[in-house]
């Protein structure tokens, strides 16, 4: 008997079909991916495996059999021993997925309560057991922390280490690495292949990230609009993609060789900022967020910025906007000094949602630079606003449209349409499309490369994604603990690294390839065993 | 300094400083007024004489900083008062005299005081029982029929008046089914059990009307946890639903029910008027209202200094439960 036997199943929210006939297996040991973007109901399926949906007011119809327990019609009591004992979950969110009031040992020795007759003393001291098994360094004494005390890492660490507690048959790991960094995002699909390869226990992986399914799983099932697109063994369907839609979506990835295609760049410096230092708190607690970074920025040049999160890059891109004073350092541009705001200078956010006030029209929002700027005719606002609309690839029509009628890749036009209102020479955009599916993701970076061509604008392109970056930035500024680590031409960065924290981060990368992934998973597991 | 015994450090200071402003703001408020000080304090019936004995006690003729210092150093420090014809001494926490009764303020607060505390004392109780009961079943059972006659019952509870309330429950319990005696306050010293029989039917009367807005505060915060994502992942582990409910949302949900018990119990010490009066119970409400109505100056910016006192105590205990539960307090 399978480990997952999920047939026909179809989960509705009201009128929303969020899962419409969808039917697979997963025999013992095995792993499988389901891939999607948002939206796809890959997620929705997660929850079904353990019966989440329950009482949540969604239909759920066709069968799901996990590990021996028929989830549709089992009584709370079966629902709840399947859970945590015979298929645990690992969540997105690490930050938000424990419970901030208990230390974490707590939690997991919690859990082995519910599901065994233990003492407590035996179920915290197999708790310390499983967070030692993650890498927890001196899980002892961590086992008493309490979750804000742990990095992200670690705390994905430590919900990883729950989910092993009670030696599941079976791991469902939706999106696990997404609010991760690079480099740990490595560390943990490493952890996932080894206590595979020792416990023996089912895969189900839930990610946007075909990369990160490329390096974890066998077979991988794309979905789309709640439906199955294809479904094979990994390396067929990354390599040899038979459905339209997965080739879209594997074009769309971004790749850490491909270059930038056709570079604007002038000699013209349009921005320069010199020994920048911004320090944040006070006494024994100050800490230079950034601390002496110099750039120069030119006109119709993209400048990007990578860097692990913590690493200053958003407040480099604020002072580089003036919307955060330096605590030492200058800003230039136009052969002068600035402090404050200058219309010259606009930024793109890296949320769309929150970044646009959801109580004013978008064209609104649009036409608030303009107003700023001492416009005062209506007719002239309007016919501006709109031109700037169809100029992003939206319609003059959208303009009495509010945020909430948008999606993601659409309001993140809005917000560029706002940033060209002002007549920019550079604009800083802070991770603008991290928020975003990679199929939107190519389109507004296409958007924002037209722009450039058209406009001879310079951009300053703020991102975690290496590939992203790479694709692009005509000369790319590495960052790590505030400080410049490396900077130079792309090309020369991404070939030829020279700083070891720029290596560790390309090599961090998930590669498409399963193969490729495998080879450097065992040139990352190495260094370990030396 | 950091960790926790920083924490408490900082806080204990600022409650100190908390204290210094209001009595600085209370002495300015009926001490630097204008008009006869010595005239008010004293009351309409005093003669020249007893008015200027008291300027001099006041030592209304030294600077106002001066006065400030010599009416802290008593509260602190204890002073003695003449008379004219003979010297008492006020030990600390002195507050002045009363002159219209001729009796120490800290000893007329200290006779009404256990009266009120016994009745916030045994009201706070019943209304967190009943209103965080409240609370935690309506968000439990969100959507059914349980929830409904609870929200109706919060409903008719915040709207009742308490005095309503107070005399309905006073004539059928007391008078028709004559289950209790009509309150009377008898001192925890003397009988501790006709202590409580005789409070019991203020406590519950004012409980009920306060659980109210208990009620609906839990309510609101449970719904906000249950709906977090560390709940899901209990959920998702097999964790029962009451074990969920209990331990892991209502953990979440008690920071603003913590801040609002503060301000309760901090007011309702001076403030529950209306209780005292209807029960007919000597405590520090009642004896504000009277002297403000005789306008006996020193009593009142005794009590109103003590009733500042207890709000201020009451929201640092508080600041010090939140740091308790939940250790990021402490960080920030």
């Amino acid at each position: 008997m399978s480990l997952v036997d999920v047939s026909g199943l179809t989960v509705e929210f009201g009128a929303l079909r969020a899962v419409d006939g969808l039917s697979f297996t997963l025999e013992k040991g095995a792993a499988l991916a389901l891939v999607g973007e948002s939206g796809s109901g890959k997620s929705t399926v997660a929850g079904a495996l353990l019966g989440l949906h329950r009482g949540t007011g969604a239909r759920v119809g066709g069968t799901v059999r996990v590990a021996g327990t028929d989830v549709g019609a089992a009584s709370e009591q079966e629902l709840r021993r399947l859970r945590g004992a015979g298929a645990a979950m690992v969540f997105q969110d690490p930050l938000s997925s424990l419970d901030p009031y208990y230390a974490v040992g707590d939690q997991i020795a919690e859990v082995l309560r519910v599901h065994g007759r233990i003492s407590r003393r035996a179920a915290r001291a197999r708790a310390v057991e499983v967070l030692d098994r993650v890498g927890i360094p001196d899980a002892a004494r961590r086992a008493r922390s309490r979750p804000h005390e742990f990095s992200g890492g670690m705390r994905q660490r430590a919900l990883i280490a729950m989910s092993l507690a009670c030696s599941p048959d079976l791991l469902i790991a939706d999106e696990p690495t997404t609010a991760l960094d690079v480099t740990v995002q490595a560390q943990i699909l490493d952890l996932l292949h080894t206590l595979r390869e020792e416990t023996g226990m089912g895969l189900l992986l839930v990610t946007h990230d075909v990369g990160v399914a490329a390096e974890s799983v066998d077979e991988v099932l794309v979905m789309r609009h709640g439906r199955q697109v294809e479904h094979g063994p990994v390396a067929d369907v990354l390599g040899r993609p038979a459905h339209a839609y997965t080739r879209a979506l594997l074009d769309a990835v971004p790749r850490l060789d491909a270059r930038r295609d056709t570079s604007v760049a002038g000699d013209e410096v349009v921005l320069e900022a010199t020994g920048l230092r911004r320090r944040f708190g006070r006494g024994r607690r100050a800490f230079d967020a950034v601390d002496d970074i110099s750039l120069t920025v030119r006109r119709g040049e993209t400048l990007g910025v990578v860097g692990e999160s913590g690493s200053g890059k958003t407040t480099l891109g604020r002072m580089l906007v003036g919307l955060l004073e330096p605590t030492s350092g200058t800003v230039r541009h136009d052969g002068r000094t600035r402090t404050g705001t200058d219309p010259s200078v606009q930024m793109v956010f890296q949320d769309p949602v929150s970044s646009l006030n959801p109580r004013r029209s978008v064209g609104e929002s649009v036409a608030d630079p303009l107003r700023a700027r001492g416009e005062k005719d209506e007719r002239a606002v309007r016919e501006r606003v709109t031109g700037l609309l169809e100029r992003v690839g939206l319609e003059a029509a959208h303009y009495d449209r509010y945020p909430h009628e948008f999606s993601g890749g659409q309001r993140q036009r809005v917000g560029i349409a706002r940033a060209l209102a002002a007549e920019p020479r550079v604009i800083v955009c802070d991770e603008p499309v991290s928020a975003l599916d990679v199929t939107t993701q190519a389109q507004v970076i296409d958007l924002l490369g037209e722009l450039q061509r058209e406009l001879g604008l310079a951009l300053v392109f703020i991102a975690h994604d290496l590939a992203v970056v790479r694709q692009v930035s005509d000369r790319v500024l590495v960052m790590r603990r505030g400080r410049a680590v490396e900077s130079g031409p792309a090309d020369r960065i991404y070939e030829q690294p020279q700083d070891p924290y720029t290596r560790q981060l390309l090599a961090a990368v998930p590669a498409l390839d399963p193969a490729l992934a495998a080879e450097r998973r065992a040139a990352r597991r190495e260094p370990a065993v030396a | 300094m950091s960790g926790f015994g920083g924490f408490l450090l900082r806080r204990t200071l600022g409650t100190v400083v908390t204290l210094l402003a209001i009595s600085v703001l209370v002495y300015v408020v009926f001490y630097a007024t204008p008009g006869n000080v010595a005239q008010i304090s004293c009351g309409p019936r005093c003669s020249p004489a007893q008015v200027h004995q008291v300027a001099e006690q006041l030592r209304l003729g030294d600077p106002l900083y001066l006065r400030y210092w010599h009416f802290l150093e008593g509260i602190v420090a204890g002073q003695d008062l003449s008379t004219g014809t003979s010297v008492a001494h006020c030990s600390a926490p002195c507050l002045g005299v009363s002159y219209q009764d001729d009796q120490q303020v800290t000893g007329i607060i200290l006779t009404k005081l256990p009266v009120s505390l016994s009745l916030v004392a045994g009201a706070m109780v019943l209304w967190l029982v009943i209103g965080v009961g409240t609370g935690v079943l309506s968000a439990w059972r969100r959507g059914r029929f349980t929830e409904r006659v609870l929200t109706g019952l919060t409903l008719a509870g915040w709207a009742t008046p308490v005095f309503v309330l107070g005399l309905v429950l006073m004539i059928v319990v007391c008078g028709q089914l004559q289950l209790l005696p009509f309150p009377q306050y008898v001192g925890f010293g003397e009988d501790p059990e006709q202590w409580a029989w005789n409070l019991l039917l203020p406590w519950l009367s004012f409980a009920l009307v306060e659980a109210a807005p208990f009620a609906r505060l839990t309510r609101a915060a449970m719904l906000e946890t249950l709906a977090e994502d560390h709940i899901r992942t209990f959920r998702a582990y097999g964790v029962s639903e009451r074990t969920i409910v209990v331990r892991h949302a209502l953990r979440g949900a008690l920071a603003p029910v913590i801040a609002l018990n503060a301000n309760n119990v901090g007011s309702a010490i001076g403030g529950a008027v209306l209780m005292e009066s209807l029960f007919g119970l000597p405590g520090i409400g009642q004896e504000l209202v009277h002297a403000v109505k005789v306008v006996d100056l020193p009593v009142v910016t005794g009590m109103v200094l003590v009733i500042g006192f207890f709000v201020v105590i009451a929201n640092a205990l508080a600041d010090v439960l939140f740091a308790v539960a939940d250790r990021r307090v402490v960080l920030a």
